[in-house]
């Protein structure tokens, strides 16, 4: 897929809580076509301390009103500059970078996102809803304010709901939700979230012999596969994350599980 | 339009602006960026004689102006090299010139001897200045003795454009120019990573999984200009200058200070069309400053006092 660096115009900047945001993004000469799990390197103007571009999953793509959405956590100053980003200011992305995930094959499957893992799975479920997959979608974070996009979600499938501190859904971690006990059923599980969470998934669904896919998130400077940072060790030696994955099935991962 | 083209040793080159290597893959990376024969140069991925995982992960620590990196040399070896990537890129027209790295001299020499072979690689830099591996890379390059013993043997087995490139890790790096300079390099290029650290004080660890990496971007470049400006007055075979330059202004400086071409480096992963902006903006630099041909500008630093 053919890569652009770009200038797009931000169109709107919703604040979900004091930790995420969902940008916007849009352009007179339109957008190209994106996919599931694909990210955005997204350059931060106007902050000094901030000198790498930051990769950003692709949230959301609305074809029809040429916008792509981007969900960010503020984690450091770079997404903190991002956050104060207003409608009209413009913002240069070099996109659509990665992979994506395997849609083929398969009538049933889950999606499981942790705290901002949940950002490429709403595009990814909106997907697999227009290909009539039975999509069912399992949220998980600290608490209420971790859980994002609930409603979204609902457009394309059933949603479960996990909390650490139970003030909503169940209580307890995302992997020991109670739809888990029928991961059997799935014929998929997409999986995307904090890298201990994902090693928990991977090995249930090694063990229940679930394909799995995992979304990671590495460090990483240039996004185009010429800089070799953000690798991950797998069956055939180490791999940029940027251009092999983010996506990777768990069985190409040299994952202890 | 100005007279853009320069010359290190026999090798002319339609401008100096050169891509470094690590920081450009192999040029297919940046193909829907930007136009590859635009630029007078591409210097390839450090290749080694077998394939390099490199090191483990994390490997990039982002440091105020810039970042450092501990990637290791990873490389599938020269023979993947020749075979596989090679034959993808030789239609380019522009110098593919490939870097070559090593932990033991044998290998050097298998490796240049394997490059004299390919048509349309006009030149090698040998890499006597990786900071990240355990054995060889910067321990060549950070004495005079063994610069010049890897130099000599180098320049036996390999026919064409000689180009070292040069550890800014080092005491004097003018005397070890001089010395690869005596043992017959053609041109020297300078300065590689600088050696640097970053620390976690949450989990008090480490940010790189080798502890130490090599520094790289703009919080670099005084340090690369002073020594350009240093290896200049000692020796006379021309310079490649690199470190930290981001922008046509960088690299006019670099000219100024005495380069005869320069390196874009990091500056391609945050704009992967830089290099190609860099030799416009040269073209329009010359002319506004009524310069009909970029020589001009090399050694241009003007030092009398008013």
């Amino acid at each position: 897929m053919k890569k652009y660096i770009n200038d797009l115009t931000v169109c709107s900047n919703r604040r979900l809580s004091d930790d995420y945001f969902i940008l916007g993004l849009t352009s007179s000469d339109g957008l190209p076509e994106m996919l599931p799990g694909q990210f955005a390197e997204i350059k931060v103007d106007n902050n000094p301390n901030v000198f790498l571009r930051r990769p950003i999953s692709i949230h959301d793509v609305d074809c029809a009103n040429n916008v792509l959405y981007v969900l960010v956590k503020i984690v450091g100053q770079g997404t903190q500059s991002l956050s104060t980003l207003k409608v009209n200011d413009t913002v240069n992305l070099v996109y659509p970078l990665g992979n994506t995930f395997n849609m083929d094959s398969v009538t049933n499957v889950i999606l499981a996102g942790g705290g901002c893992g949940i950002a490429p799975m709403l595009y990814l479920a909106r997907r697999l809803h227009q290909q009539h997959i039975k999509t069912t979608i399992l949220l998980g974070g600290r608490t209420t304010i971790d859980i994002l996009e609930a409603d979204e979600f609902k457009k394309y499938g059933d949603v479960f709901i996990s909390t650490d501190d139970g003030s909503l859904g169940e209580k307890g971690f995302i992997t020991n939700n109670s739809i888990m006990k029928q991961l059997s059923s799935f014929q998929r599980l997409y999986c995307c979230g904090p890298l201990p969470m994902m090693k928990v998934f991977a090995a249930i669904a090694k063990q229940q012999q679930v394909d799995c896919e995992v979304s990671l998130e590495n460090t990483m400077a240039c996004g185009i596969g010429a800089c070799l940072c953000c690798v991950t060790e797998t069956d055939k030696g180490n791999k940029c994350v940027c251009t092999e994955g983010p996506v990777f099935n768990i069985n190409q991962l040299k994952w202890q599980i | 339009m100005a007279d853009l083209k320069v010359k290190i040793g026999a090798l002319e080159f339609k401008n100096p602006v050169l891509t470094a290597s690590g920081t450009f893959g192999y040029g297919p990376e940046f193909e829907d960026f930007l136009n590859i024969d635009s630029l007078g140069g591409i210097i390839v991925k450090g290749t080694t004689l077998e394939a390099r995982q490199g090191n483990a992960y994390p490997r990039m620590a982002e440091t105020p102006a810039g970042m450092l990196n501990a990637v290791g040399l990873q490389n599938k070896g020269i023979d993947a090299f020749i075979n596989d990537i090679y034959p993808n890129i030789k239609h380019y027209k522009t110098h593919i010139i490939v870097n070559v790295s090593g932990s033991k001299l044998e290998d050097y020499i298998t490796v240049v001897e394997k490059l004299n072979d390919l048509e349309h690689i006009p030149a090698i830099e040998l890499n006597i200045s990786c900071p990240n591996v355990k054995q060889g890379g910067m321990a060549f390059g950070t004495s005079c003795a063994s610069a010049s013993e890897v130099t000599k043997a180098v320049r036996a087995a390999y026919h064409k454009t000689l180009i070292v490139k040069l550890s800014p890790n080092v005491t004097s790096i003018a005397e070890i120019a001089k010395a690869v300079e005596d043992e017959g390099a053609d041109s020297v290029s300078l300065i590689n990573t600088v050696l640097g650290m970053a620390i976690d004080a949450e989990s008090r660890r480490p940010v790189l999984s080798t502890i130490t990496g090599g520094l790289s971007g703009p919080c670099i470049k005084p340090i690369a200009l002073r020594m350009v400006w240093q290896v200049s007055q000692a020796v006379k075979i021309p310079i490649i200058g690199l470190g930290g330059i981001m922008n046509v202004t960088d690299a006019v400086e670099f000219l100024l200070a005495g380069a005869t071409a320069i390196q874009v480096g990091t500056a391609n992963f945050i704009d992967p069309a830089i290099s190609e902006k860099i030799v416009h903006k040269l073209d329009a630099y010359c002319n506004n400053h009524r310069i009909a041909a970029v020589k001009e500008l090399i050694g241009g630093l003007i030092t009398k006092t008013i």
